[in-house]
């Protein structure tokens, strides 16, 4: 992709944002009524949609009963015309396994597990449409889920994707970004310990910027958590009111 | 099968051997286990030993159709293969979670990282390159399966050559090794990957984990650089909460690692290519005049020695055993390989019969028959049997 200039001599990118805007986040919770919780979450042009039943009896083999807490079932799926040329293996394929492990070790930590034991949490999310960050839109949709379901969780689960163009982090990329060839580093955080649940990066980046990188990372985390707490709050107050309190 | 999980004092005697910053096998927190990289007869296959870890490659290369969208580069496909008999937690063509976490580990760390030259594998743009495939089995179980993995797999394709290939204009002809010499892949760098294992919530960690600390860790951090201290990829797995500090001190006690495992890799690869051009023995050939089954033997290891005498006079002054029974501990040596402590103490049972103690070479049986005449001695305490004395 020669002569695509991921990062202009003016600082801006390719949509016009500037190196450390996040994409338009927006998020309605409560989206099914079948679910336990439900929510679905549009980040720029990446639209996810996550569902959360639970808790409730293990289903399926009692072998994966825990005996002190509860146990997280995660799958992450892409919808077949998410992406540009249409998937053929929505599914059971490496990626989206990993995927669901990675989500699953996320909530793992995030979500107050030893209050269920013996039972099952399941989240499950399918990506609408595919733009970059798949898997910060999951987190963020899956975090609004698990809250609209009622399940206390240590705090906001908030993820963002960073690159690294010209010596910049570049918070938030999209698909001809990430696909530039540069450095991609997934990030989820919890914003008020600034803990870190989940660290992921591809290809190659020298060892001083890390830091610079993972700062930029938690900025924009901590970004996206406001926004999700707006949405929170929101649509608290609607239930409020629709309910007649 | 399942894997025969830990003991809860197993468990409990480990994490507490880490909170004092001691590891079983007398390691250091930051130390790697013994490597030992061997090579094949063919180019490309490679053999590693971490530890008790073994884990070997073979990789190969065929003629295909590039992909539509990446006409004039070469592929590359990684397997890892989690063969049965490594671990009895292995069951065969079971896709696990651990098996697709390797693999998709060892693709990001090869194929993202962009480390060898993939442009020079086209043969005819678009039409026909070279597709590389590696393939990785693991044999032993020990822990620390995903740097065994990325050593073996970054040594097998430095050490791979692919055959020449001449091309006129759209014809080629792939030239076999007697006619010309087959060509090495032009690697650009080496990502190896250093795995921490976090304890205690990420106040304790330790690099290179064995298999029964890998049971007790909360959580892992995977980090793979080269060594001109380029991060190729970071994973944190297992759910552990990460400061930023913890994070990057990490990644410097990486950088170190990975210099230490590259100059490894390069003596290696160094000392086989010498072996080959001066028809020396190698590859399996130069283990097989020993005659010794090296398969389980365990280098020295330095074990702590301080206060070993006063802990344990402690321990048996706080044990209160009375002196009557202690009796003499001196071991006696009879005969090569034999040993007895002790001379037999009085049996207490109160048996008629001589009692065979068993364990002992030769035995100087201090026990007394007794004999009460007149006395009924009743030896089962079963309610069944009726008692009839036989005079």
């Amino acid at each position: 992709m020669a002569g695509l200039e991921l990062l202009s001599d003016q600082g801006y990118r390719l949509d016009g944002r500037k190196s450390t805007e996040l994409r338009k986040i927006q998020a309605r919770m409560g989206v099914f009524d079948q679910a336990d919780g439900s929510a679905y979450l549009e980040q720029g042009r990446t639209i996810a949609l996550a569902v959360v039943y639970g808790p409730h009896d293990v289903r399926g083999s009692r072998a994966k009963i825990q005996h002190d807490r509860a146990v997280i079932n995660c799958q992450y799926s892409m919808a077949t015309f998410s992406t540009a040329e249409r998937k053929r293996r929505p599914h059971g394929d490496r990626k989206s396994t990993e995927m669901s492990l990675h989500l699953k070790e996320t909530f793992e930590a995030a979500i107050l597990t030893h209050l269920y034991p013996r039972s099952q949490i399941d989240i499950y999310v399918k990506i609408l449409q595919s733009d970059g960050g798949n898997y910060s839109a999951c987190v963020n949709a899956a975090t609004l889920a698990v809250i609209d379901a009622g399940i206390p969780m240590r705090d906001y689960v908030c993820a963002c994707t960073v690159g690294f163009v010209d010596d910049t982090p570049l918070a938030d990329m999209n698909h001809a970004e990430e696909s530039g060839g540069g450095t991609n580093l997934a990030l989820a955080l919890l914003p008020r310990g600034g803990q870190i649940a989940l660290l992921q990066m591809d290809a190659r980046l020298h060892q001083d910027h890390l830091d610079t990188l993972m700062e930029a990372a938690m900025t924009a985390c901590k970004g996206v958590s406001k926004v999700l707490d707006e949405v929170v709050r929101q649509h608290l107050q609607e239930t409020v009111i629709l309910t007649g309190e | 099968m399942k894997d025969t999980p830990l003991s809860n004092c197993e468990r409990q005697f480990l994490l507490k051997t880490i909170e004092e910053r001691k590891r079983l096998d007398g390691r250091e927190t930051y130390d790697y286990r013994n490597i030992k990289i061997t090579f094949g007869v063919d180019y490309g296959f490679c053999m590693v030993d971490l530890g008790k870890t073994k884990v070997m490659s073979q990789v190969s290369c065929e003629l295909a159709t590039p992909k539509e969208t990446r006409p004039s580069e070469g592929m590359l496909f990684t397997t890892v293969e989690l063969s049965p008999m490594a671990s009895p937690a292995f069951e065969a063509n079971k896709q696990s979670e651990l098996l697709v976490k390797l693999n998709r580990q060892l693709e990001r760390c090869l194929r993202t990282s962009k480390c060898f030259d993939m442009e020079s594998l086209c043969i005819v743009s678009g039409e026909k390159v070279w597709r590389i495939n590696v393939d990785v089995h693991v044999l032993n179980h020990d822990g620390n399966l995903m740097d065994a993995v990325s050593i073996v797999a970054i040594t097998s394709l430095s050490h791979f050559r692919r055959p020449e290939v001449s091309i006129q204009g759209q014809e080629f002809t792939v030239h076999t090794a007697e006619e010309r010499d087959p060509i090495p892949l032009s690697i650009y760098h080496m990502p190896i990957s250093v795995s921490f294992a976090f304890f205690q919530q990420g106040s304790y960690l330790l690099v290179d984990p064995n298999d029964s600390e890998e049971k007790v860790m909360e959580g892992l951090l995977v980090i793979a650089m080269n060594k001109h201290r380029e991060i190729c990829f970071i994973q944190s797995s297992g759910g552990i909460m990460l400061l930023k500090k913890q994070v990057t001190r990490c990644s410097d006690i990486a950088s170190v690692k990975v210099l230490e495992i590259t100059e490894l890799i390069q003596k290696a690869l160094e000392k086989d290519r010498k072996a080959r051009k001066d028809d020396d023995k190698f590859s399996f050939a130069e283990s097989l005049p020993k005659e010794q089954i090296t398969a389980q033997k365990l280098k020295e290891a330095p074990l702590e020695k301080m206060d070993i005498q006063e802990t344990a006079s402690e321990i048996i002054n706080k044990a209160n055993i009375s002196p009557s029974t202690q009796g003499e501990h001196s071991p006696v040596l009879h005969a090569g390989g034999v040993g007895q402590v002790g001379e037999g103490i009085t049996s207490s049972w109160g048996l008629e019969e001589d009692i065979e103690e068993e364990g002992e070479m030769e035995e100087k049986t201090t026990v007394k028959k007794t004999k009460r005449k007149g006395d009924v001695i009743v030896i089962s305490d079963s309610e069944e049997e009726d008692i009839v004395v036989l005079n």
